[in-house]
């Protein structure tokens, strides 16, 4: 048996692709890689180096239209025999996995953060009510599609460059116009950033972001703001994490000015390691969060980015 | 213009998270569910107001049992115009839009719309599964939508951008933050929503393909450790050989 992974490419690959080659490797089957779009093939053949025996794509699919992507998954599912298949849990594939899952009868598990337990049928584990628990979900159908939680697990080199072969998954007339993207140049994709600088109002105005900027830099962080920020237009609305916002789980979560409500936490609980820095020292972020620091955000940001200066000349 | 709006129960965004039955089942005991905030906020009050504007009809529809018509109420109260109850349990996300997709390929909306997710399962799940039993195209995580005619256009945030998109009707959009702003019911719509329709339909025999085994709460965390304002250098050594993420 083989395990399909879906791999958005138009952007280049991204760190989740080979988090989620990598995922699907370790589940111990022969892994090809499915994908549409325009991607330059010596790309694309890096995916081996990750795990995939080879990668299937299809020029003439629109990879912004989820009903030509199903279908070509789809045919990807039948002509090779698989039972699994992989996404990483991005806005493709909230789009595709479920049309997929009708498409194939096949199970689907939103948002995995763990590889599958097969003790006692196939299992894996999600977040639920917002970050605030886990739960198990167990899939009983014979085919299975889980779509993989960006930074749940390590991308891990095991191979070479594989094949990349020309596919015609039959991907029919797209419905879905694009009519404009905006995408801005050479920021860190936030969903996908090991690190992330977040403020809130606690900068008291847009023209203050330059000490956050200058931190996130030095970190080679991701920045993010809370929603205040973004809804009084301080800061632009991708930007924000939070129940509405974004929802990221980097490593090192910083969150400067942020006072920590509950609609806040849900979207960044599952950052591996907290750090708050607020003036209040009843503010609730220092509940959730692993390291504090109470003090003004003006003094200690600055002191913060000279560290990290200084840090990183050591150990380069 | 005929819109469905899919609506599902949610516990009330402070409620205590607790499970029951040997960590197997939500502890419901003591909490308030309310209309899943992602279904009333943006996908209901956006569907209203291109009713408002160009006319049509606004149904909603959930999957759920009796004590679940005091949320239908409530949708009702915002000013929807009848409302579709089928009588289940809904536990699966394909169970729950196999049925809304059956009933909505009779009736022929030209809109379909969902929440971008519950607040309790987070699976973004039941607008594209709809979309694929009724074969019409799916726009996620819509954060605006605008018609003129048949012709819908709608912004969805992509990762670190915006993309806008145009389709025809039928179609089906996920809503998230952006559509619209949250609408409280006034006294007439909520006297007018106890006469509105309301018809429950049977459950169609339906599998589930995935079910929720068990829940466990996150380890307790530790104690939050304080660091001087005045010593940085600190922080970073911590982050560095302590925590080990930089």
């Amino acid at each position: 048996m083989s395990t399909i992974v879906y791999i958005s490419s138009n952007n280049g690959l991204g760190k989740s692709a080979f988090e989620a080659i990598t995922y699907a490797k370790k589940m111990g089957e022969d892994v090809i890689a499915v994908t549409v779009g325009n991607a330059d093939s010596n790309v694309l053949a890096e995916l081996g180096q990750y795990g995939a025996s080879k990668v299937l794509v299809d020029r003439n699919a629109n990879s912004d239209d989820d009903q030509q992507i199903t279908k070509v998954i789809a045919s990807a599912v039948s002509s090779t025999g698989a039972n699994k298949v992989v996404f990483s849990h991005d806005l493709i594939a909230k789009a595709v996995a479920p049309r997929l899952s009708v498409r194939l009868k096949a199970g689907l598990v939103a948002g995995a953060i763990s590889l599958p337990s097969t003790d006692g049928g196939f299992s894996c584990k999600v977040n639920v009510f917002s970050g605030k628990a886990f739960g198990n979900v167990n899939v009983k159908t014979e085919n299975k599609i889980i779509s993989l939680l960006p930074n749940s697990i390590q991308p891990e080199v095991t191979g070479s460059n594989c094949s990349v072969e020309e596919f015609n998954g039959n991907a029919g007339e797209s419905k879905v116009k694009v009519l404009s993207t905006k995408k801005p140049e050479g920021e860190i994709s936030l969903p996908e950033a090991e690190l992330v600088v977040s403020a809130g109002r606690g900068l008291k105005g847009p023209e203050n972001w330059g000490m956050i900027e200058d931190l996130a830099k030095e970190l080679g962080a991701a920045t993010a703001c809370s929603r205040p920020v973004a809804d009084i237009g301080w800061r632009p609305h991708h930007e924000h994490v939070g129940q509405t916002g974004v929802a990221i789980r980097p490593n090192l979560y910083i969150a400067v000015g942020i006072s920590g409500a509950i609609q806040h936490l849900a979207g960044v609980n599952g950052s591996k390691v907290i750090v708050a820095i607020n003036t209040d020292a009843e503010a609730p972020f220092f509940k959730a969060a692993d390291y504090g620091v109470i003090g003004d955000a003006f003094d200690v940001v600055p002191k913060l980015v000279e560290a990290v200066k200084k840090f990183n000349a050591s150990n380069n | 213009m005929k819109i469905l709006v899919c609506i599902s129960k949610a516990p009330d965004t402070t409620s205590k998270i607790a499970f029951s039955e040997n960590n197997t089942k939500f502890d419901e005991n003591g909490v308030q569910y309310i209309v899943n905030p992602y279904d009333e906020w943006y996908a209901l009050v956006r569907a209203l107001e291109i009713k408002e504007t160009i006319g049509g009809n606004v149904t909603i529809i959930t999957v759920g049992n009796t004590a679940d018509e005091a949320i239908i109420r409530k949708a009702l109260a915002i000013g929807a115009d009848d409302a579709v109850r089928i009588d289940a349990e809904p536990n699966d996300a394909y169970f729950t839009a196999s049925q809304i997709a059956k009933y909505a390929k009779e009736k022929s909306f030209d809109i379909v719309l969902t929440g971008k997710e519950t607040i309790n399962y987070n699976g973004s799940q039941v607008g594209g599964m709809i979309a694929e039993e009724l074969d019409l195209p799916f726009i996620s995580l819509a954060t605006k939508l605008d018609l003129n005619g048949t012709t819908a256009t709608l912004e969805r945030e992509i990762v670190g951008g915006v993309q806008v998109v145009e389709v025809s009707t039928p179609f089906v959009a996920s809503c998230a933050k952006g559509m619209a702003e949250q609408r409280i019911p006034n006294m007439r719509g909520i006297m007018a929503a106890r006469t509105k329709p309301l018809t429950v339909i049977p459950v169609s025999s339906i599998e589930e393909f995935t079910s929720y085994t068990s829940y466990t709460m996150p380890d307790a965390k530790s104690a939050c450790k304080m660091i001087n304002p005045e010593n940085m250098d600190e922080l970073v050594a911590l982050l560095h050989n302590e925590a080990k993420v930089i």
